[in-house]
């Protein structure tokens, strides 16, 4: 189990105060000055050396998106805070905004100086109200502190962030919706190239990362590289907030190391599975999008990206949904359906047409309506949206389902045939 | 076919109940409101107020009672000089506008997978029973209007709704149906867990960081 002095967010459950008082306590804003004064090749540097990879999801290597950004030149620079939190299962930024926002404020201060950025935006989903409150006094807390603005925290860095509320578009937590979304139009995916740190927000270098990313990286810098490094396993390292949700005794949050094994992830920290282990069904490892697994994987499974990507799921945001065995798992995937046919943007046919087929279809599969044959016609439809748009939201509709046929057909078959014997007998 | 463009206009941008719907001939904002207004355009940079029409949208439609009036669109885009077109496609685009009147309490169940795992069908059900409506439909003393959501991110506290702009988590059938009393008697019951729990912490109490917590108790 992680040690409490490697946790980065002491106050993940808000027992203490969001505030600046309580926020320098806990050792934010300490001469961050001392920081950036270490100058840009040394920062990136040592974000590539502690392996740190994305926390929203995709898990590219921090360090060297940073890296990706050009040269200064007359275009300006942006940094955004991606604090679109919208994948089911995942509620771990919402934790970071509402009780810890100076964390991530001062590893904005950091980013933006890493990547020759002035400029950030936090674009925070619409229905986090109360959180985006707490962002933005603690934003102006900053200001009069002057640890943002002009010079900020001495660090002769000039840095200004402003606070983004969305409106309700789950697309908008895909980078290019959100920079779409931010520039005042509906957020519908660009096709890359180009890259945003070539042309991103307004055209100009963008680089965009996930609230967690951004709030490890002062901690990263003040304990160093290798500290970071040495926890979870190699490209896989650090700390991790995990959200274990679903059928378990404790429903929680917690930061505990990289590759921790998922039993005892959710026995130390969740308090089980209700009913105890042998009553485990399966385990959305990675939020919704990634795919499911069966009990006997999850015995021995480690939380993190690669042991994960060997058993065909993936870490993603690391929102654990765990289903005991009373769940209908078809229709648990099937609710999914439904989540990814409303969020499509409606730009790409694939995806537009496809979520609305994969959620009909999968009604019928809930209730046995269909032929066996079928089993293989869905999972062959999951596999013409993937990878056939211009975002992930159609893999990531087609992945829940490619899971569960994995995984459950026998399942799907016995549901199917369940429901002949009672029309037979109806007859 | 044969229907006018702005016919087609009011029909796709305010739903199936157009006709039913009176809308303001005008709108503006309130004194308070334009300042606002105004600071939020000043962040983003010259010639790109576009980027404010989410957070304008968003001031107009509290100032017209939770819901976006056609007035209230075409202001917002005069005001950012934006083509009426690309505003309506950004009103209908975003879930959180309200197109038509809603209750005044605007009651959104989430019902995707985690909070379905922990009963958001029997949080549905109270709905139903207590206010008698169904999912999108409102009471006739207009106090309450119900709809279905997609994740709200609270999933470690499902199930849970979100009423305005507040989040009630950790419901069960008793204190989901407290809360719509306390509600409809125009209280304002404690945000958050409704069952006592600080945050995401683990109800039994925090399996990490025990000493800090202690200290803060």
């Amino acid at each position: 189990m992680l040690d409490d002095k490697d946790r980065i967010f002491t106050n993940l459950y808000g027992f203490e105060s969001w505030n600046l008082g309580a926020a320098k306590k806990r050792g934010i804003w300490d001469n961050t000055a001392a920081l950036i004064l270490k100058g840009q090749p040394a920062m990136i540097e040592e974000m590539k050396n502690s392996g740190l990879r994305g926390r929203g999801g995709a898990g590219f290597p921090t360090g060297m998106k940073w890296s990706f950004m050009p040269k200064p030149s007359d275009k300006q620079h942006y940094l955004i805070v991606n604090a679109d939190e919208s994948e089911p299962g995942t509620c771990k930024d919402r934790d970071i905004l509402r009780f810890d926002p100076h964390r991530l404020l001062e590893g904005i201060l950091c980013a933006c100086f890493a990547i020759n950025a002035h400029t950030c935006y936090i674009y925070i989903r619409g229905e986090f109200y109360n959180e985006a409150s707490n962002v933005q006094k603690a934003i102006d807390e900053a200001y009069a502190a002057g640890l943002l603005g002009k010079n900020a925290a001495g660090s002769g860095w000039d840095c200004d962030v402003y606070l983004h509320r969305g409106a309700g578009a789950y697309i908008c937590g895909e980078e290019t919706a959100l920079m779409e979304s931010l520039e005042g139009k509906k957020g519908q995916p660009r096709n890359k190239p180009p890259f945003p740190a070539g042309a991103g927000l307004y055209s100009c270098p963008t680089t965009i990362n996930n609230v967690e990313t951004i709030a490890v990286a002062p901690e990263i810098l003040r304990r160093g590289a290798a500290w970071f490094a040495a926890i979870g396993r190699p490209k896989n390292s650090g700390t991790k907030v995990f959200c274990i949700s679903g059928h378990v005794a404790q429903p929680c949050n917690v930061e505990e190391a990289m590759s921790i094994p998922l039993r005892e992830l959710i026995e130390k920290h969740a308090g089980g599975v209700r009913g105890g282990w042998d009553n485990l069904l399966a385990v959305i490892p990675g939020g919704s999008s990634t795919p499911l697994l069966p009990k006997d994987i999850c015995e021995t499974v480690l939380m993190d990206f690669d042991s994960l990507r060997d058993v065909k799921s993936g870490l993603g945001t690391a929102g654990v949904i765990v289903m005991d065995k009373s769940t209908d798992i078809i229709y648990a995937i099937a609710r999914l359906s439904h989540f990814y046919m409303h969020e499509s943007c409606g730009q790409c046919t694939p995806c537009r047409e496809g979520t609305g087929w994969l959620w009909r279809v999968m009604q019928r599969m809930v209730r046995g309506q269909a032929e066996v044959a079928e089993i293989d016609t869905l999972l062959e439809v999951t596999k013409e949206i993937e990878g056939h748009t211009i975002c992930a939201h159609g893999d990531a509709s087609a992945w829940p389902i490619q899971g569960l046929i994995r995984h459950f057909k026998p399942i799907m078959i016995e549901r199917i045939e369940q429901y002949r014997k009672q029309a037979k007998r109806a007859a | 076919m044969g229907e006018s463009a702005s016919a087609f206009r009011r029909r796709v941008l305010v739903g199936a109940k157009s006709d039913m719907i009176e809308q303001p001939k005008s709108f503006s904002f309130t004194t308070e409101n334009l300042a606002r207004a105004q600071r939020i355009i000043a962040k983003y940079p010259e010639g790109r107020q576009a980027s404010a029409v989410i957070p304008l949208l968003d001031i107009a439609q509290r100032q017209s009672g939770n819901w976006l009036p056609l007035a209230a669109m075409n202001y917002v885009a005069e005001m950012l000089e934006m083509p009426r077109i690309r505003v309506y496609e950004v009103a209908s685009f975003y879930t959180m506008f309200n197109k038509e009147e809603v209750g005044k309490n605007f009651v959104q169940i989430c019902t995707t997978t985690p909070c379905w795992l922990r009963g958001s069908d029997e949080i549905k059900k109270i709905c139903r029973n207590k206010l008698g409506i169904g999912v999108n439909e409102t009471t006739a003393d207009g106090k309450f209007t119900v709809v279905e959501v997609e994740c709200l991110g609270a999933c470690v506290n499902a199930p849970m709704v979100q009423v305005n702009d507040d989040y009630y988590e950790d419901l069960t059938p008793e204190n989901m149906s407290k809360l719509l009393d306390d509600l409809a008697l125009g209280k304002k019951p404690s945000v958050g867990s409704q069952v006592g729990r600080r945050g995401s912490c683990a109800q039994n109490g925090p399996t990490s960081l025990k000493d800090r917590v202690k200290s803060n108790a």
